[in-house]
């Protein structure tokens, strides 16, 4: 190994490893396969620890001002629409389930079931992006994209809106109606970083499935497939809390 | 003055062994694609003290501006970019990954008897975020630079100014990413790297230093990362979140990024607490008193530190009662503190003491930080608080912690662990004179400032009422001395590369399973997985070791 002589005081009685037994994806700085497999996971679990204090400063925002400006707040969660939004729920809860599934093919080592997973995961991750960009457009065409062309006229005049009609929205005073840019910025800062999100791990996905063709997770070395897995069910679950607290509660307040 | 306790190898036969890890691979490709903890560290090393001379010079524009009372130097705008970028690169360039990055990368592996830390890709991301944050950070000030003041405080960051606000809240959201991911690394390779034998109460205080101080990174940072994404969405397309036109709140920026930056202040210190424990612990010959409350305070400091924020905003219009609450929170965090400063006093009491270079800076480092500590009592009650806030006794009060404390602790650990990063001694006379010179210096120059900043004199001010100008002449005058302090160091340490005296495995007669591998390390830092059989320093244990194996060098 070398010509040093440094003393590693208690070796001599080191237990012996087997050296000769080493899988091609042991990292040679990990003892064994079960420790590399451990601090990988662990490590996921952490990042998405910071992924949780970072979607954290949002919700803190969001529950601040849904508690000052209550009215507008309802108000405006009428605008968005809750067909997409449910849809949006399923497609991404359907995403998780082929994730997982995906996760086990590759434990048990079925290849072509891990790449359909996969596949599917993909789909749905985009289908849920093309209906997310629907959304958009929708705020994007009647003015709710907060900045200099943000139009108050759904809360104030509620009667021209098909929506707020719909949800029985008497206006708003001008003052709280201003407070409406407050959600949509909370709203879009939220969900754009939830779909940020969902574009890096669709990407990897597709690194992943390139990968999967080849054969790379179905030898036995799982760690890549299980902690991307971990990666989607957050960013599922973000959405799982971003879907009632900006779409459904205090959807009927003022019925 | 006892005798001292270097034991080096015979000079005349001793050499630095052929494969270490400098020597493993060549070219600088080896450098840039290596997933070695000890090379990074070195690369840290060396990009770190590039910043710290940067952020130095800028620090030196600021004493040579306040020289005299009148804005004779610079222009004020020019002065508050200035002020600024030193606030931005010291903290976000400097502190924050100072020892974590540099000697905690180089010697947790090594502390807790592990190859290499659990990640190793990651951790050269980390390297390479760090540095495309560094560069973003000189091109904003190559390109007119910021002017927010380091906080980046709303209104004035949205709307009030025209500088490249979101270039530079780019650069500390990227340095930020970096600082996660070594914290996350530090982490996983404590629960799952430690060698046989090392249980969690026979790690170094150094390790569970670092592993107080990863939590705060992990947590901590992605909150300041929001902040920052929520600032430029504000400024780019007034989303208006911190905006009261609109309904939104500057207050709420305000915590969110002290609910990162107060746990920052701690992330730069409790790395240095874990260095002063291991020097204390090595200078006196004995082991550290009270163990395990170290090991806990590090833990508690880490736990309060983040329950104490709204005390940055005692004037900014919270309510009285959170005044009230947050300043006993904040006495709370002296309690750990305190433990820690009492406790390697109680490590000296009766230890065979000696002045080695590192255990002067250590003395620093305790003297200072405990001046910082106290004074910080001062601005956690609210009284005088709102006497003393936006004063430079806060200035005088964070550089007391801060650069007494952190910087005193930085040079101690790196001229500690100098001989096992590089196999090689520096000279022992110049550079005790240098820790001498450190400080006296730093206190030439912060304490004045406490007397200003009870006098009444504002920070982040060009100019002051020529009355101040006797105490500002003494902290200009004591930072040139400090700045002299400051570049003994590099010459002597650079000098010490080629010309240094042979180290050997462990000059200092330490106790630290990185002591009892060789100078510098293999790439694989042991031989054979080492087996821990014994409490941390139990120095005892080593004395029946060195009679038992004879070692030799090269």
């Amino acid at each position: 190994m070398s010509d040093s002589t440094a003393i590693a005081h208690g070796a001599h009685d080191a237990p012996e490893h087997g050296h000769e037994a080493h899988p091609p994806y042991l990292r040679h700085h990990f003892e064994n396969v079960e420790q590399q497999a451990d601090a990988a996971g662990f490590a996921m679990w952490l990042f998405l620890l910071t992924e949780v204090m970072f979607f954290g400063g949002l919700f803190t925002a969001y529950l601040i001002y849904r508690n000052w400006y209550y009215p507008a707040f309802v108000a405006a969660s009428h605008q968005l629409n809750i067909f997409w939004g449910t849809l949006n729920t399923l497609l991404l809860i359907s995403s998780s389930f082929t994730m997982a599934m995906g996760v086990w093919c590759a434990e048990v080592r079925k290849k072509s079931g891990l790449v359909l997973c996969l596949v599917l995961t993909f789909i749905l991750g985009i289908g849920f992006l093309g209906i997310k960009t629907i959304e958009y457009k929708e705020k994007f065409e009647k003015n709710h994209i907060p900045g200099a062309h943000y139009s108050l006229n759904s809360f104030l005049n509620p009667d021209s809106d098909d929506a707020a009609k719909a949800a029985g929205d008497k206006p708003l005073p001008l003052d709280m109606a201003r407070h409406t840019e407050v959600y949509f910025s909370l709203y879009f800062a939220m969900t754009g970083m939830h779909a940020l999100h969902m574009i890096i791990g669709i990407a990897i996905l597709g690194f992943m499935i390139y990968r999967a063709q080849a054969g790379a997770y179905t030898a036995g070395h799982v760690t890549f497939v299980e902690n991307f897995g971990l990666y989607w069910h957050f960013v599922d679950i973000v959405w799982i809390f971003l879907f009632p607290l900006l779409y459904l509660i205090s959807r009927h307040a003022n019925t | 003055m006892s005798d001292t306790i270097v034991s080096l190898p015979d000079q005349s036969t001793a050499r630095i062994p052929k494969v270490n890890f400098i020597t493993k691979e060549n070219g600088l490709l080896s450098w840039l694609l290596t997933g070695d903890h000890k090379r990074i560290a070195v690369l840290y090393l060396i990009s770190l003290s590039f910043f710290f001379f940067i952020g130095g010079a800028l620090a030196g524009l600021i004493r040579l501006e306040l020289l005299t009372p009148q804005t004779d130097l610079m222009a004020t705008d020019t002065y508050n970019k200035v002020f600024t970028m030193h606030g931005v690169i010291m903290i976000f360039f400097f502190l924050v990954p100072s020892v974590p990055a540099t000697l905690g990368n180089f010697l947790i592996p090594l502390m807790i008897g592990a190859k290499d830390l659990a990640l190793p890709k990651i951790n050269l991301l980390s390297w390479y975020l760090y540095i495309a944050g560094g560069l973003l950070a000189i091109y904003t000030m190559a390109t007119g630079g910021v002017d927010t003041g380091w906080t980046f405080t709303t209104p004035l960051s949205t709307h009030y100014v025209n500088t490249n606000v979101l270039t530079t809240g780019l650069a500390v959201f990227i340095a930020g990413f970096s600082s996660i991911f070594t914290g996350l690394n530090f982490i996983v390779t404590i629960h799952k790297m430690r060698c046989p034998g090392m249980t969690w109460f026979r790690m170094p205080l150094f390790v569970w230093a670092h592993y107080a101080a990863s939590i705060l990174m992990v947590l901590g940072t992605p909150v300041v990362a929001i902040a920052i994404v929520l600032v430029a969405l504000e400024r780019t397309i007034g989303i208006g979140v911190f905006d009261p036109t609109k309904g939104g709140d500057p207050i709420l920026f305000q915590h969110l990024f002290w609910f990162y930056s107060h746990p920052a202040v701690y992330i730069m210190i409790l790395p240095g607490m874990g260095v002063i424990s291991e020097t204390i612990s090595t200078f006196s010959r004995k082991r550290v008193f009270g163990y395990t409350a170290v090991a806990f305070s590090s833990v508690a400091i880490a736990v309060f530190g983040f329950f104490v924020w709204a005390h940055h905003m005692f004037i900014m219009g919270i309510s009285n009662y959170s005044v009230l609450v947050f300043s006993l929170l904040t006495m709370l965090v002296a309690v750990p503190s305190a433990i820690k400063i009492f406790n390697w006093t109680f490590t000296l009491y009766k230890g065979s003491i000696t002045f080695e270079t590192p255990m002067l800076y250590t003395f620093g480092f305790m003297g200072l930080f405990t001046i910082g500590g106290l004074t910080g009592i001062f601005l956690g009650t609210s009284g005088t608080d709102i006497h003393l806030t936006e004063t430079y006794f806060i200035v005088a009060h964070f550089h007391f912690v801060m650069v007494g404390g952190m910087l005193m602790a930085f040079l101690a650990g790196i001229h500690f662990w100098w001989p096992k990063m590089t196999g090689r001694m520096y000279p022992e006379k110049i550079s005790q004179l240098a820790a001498v010179v450190t400080f006296i210096g730093f206190n030439f120059t912060f304490f004045p400032q406490f007397i200003l900043g009870t006098l009444g004199m504002p920070r982040r001010y060009a100019s002051y009422p020529p009355e101040f100008q006797v105490l500002n002449v003494f902290s200009t005058a004591g930072a040139t001395i400090l700045g002299v302090g400051y570049l003994l160091p590099v010459l002597y340490l650079t000098w010490s590369l080629k010309y240094g005296e042979i180290a050997g495995n462990n000059p200092w007669q330490a106790t630290g399973l990185e002591w009892q591998t060789q100078s510098p390390p293999l790439t694989e830092n042991f031989l054979e997985t080492p087996i821990m059989d014994h409490e941390a320093y139990d120095y005892e244990w080593l004395e029946n070791q060195k009679e038992k194996e004879v070692a030799s060098v090269g």
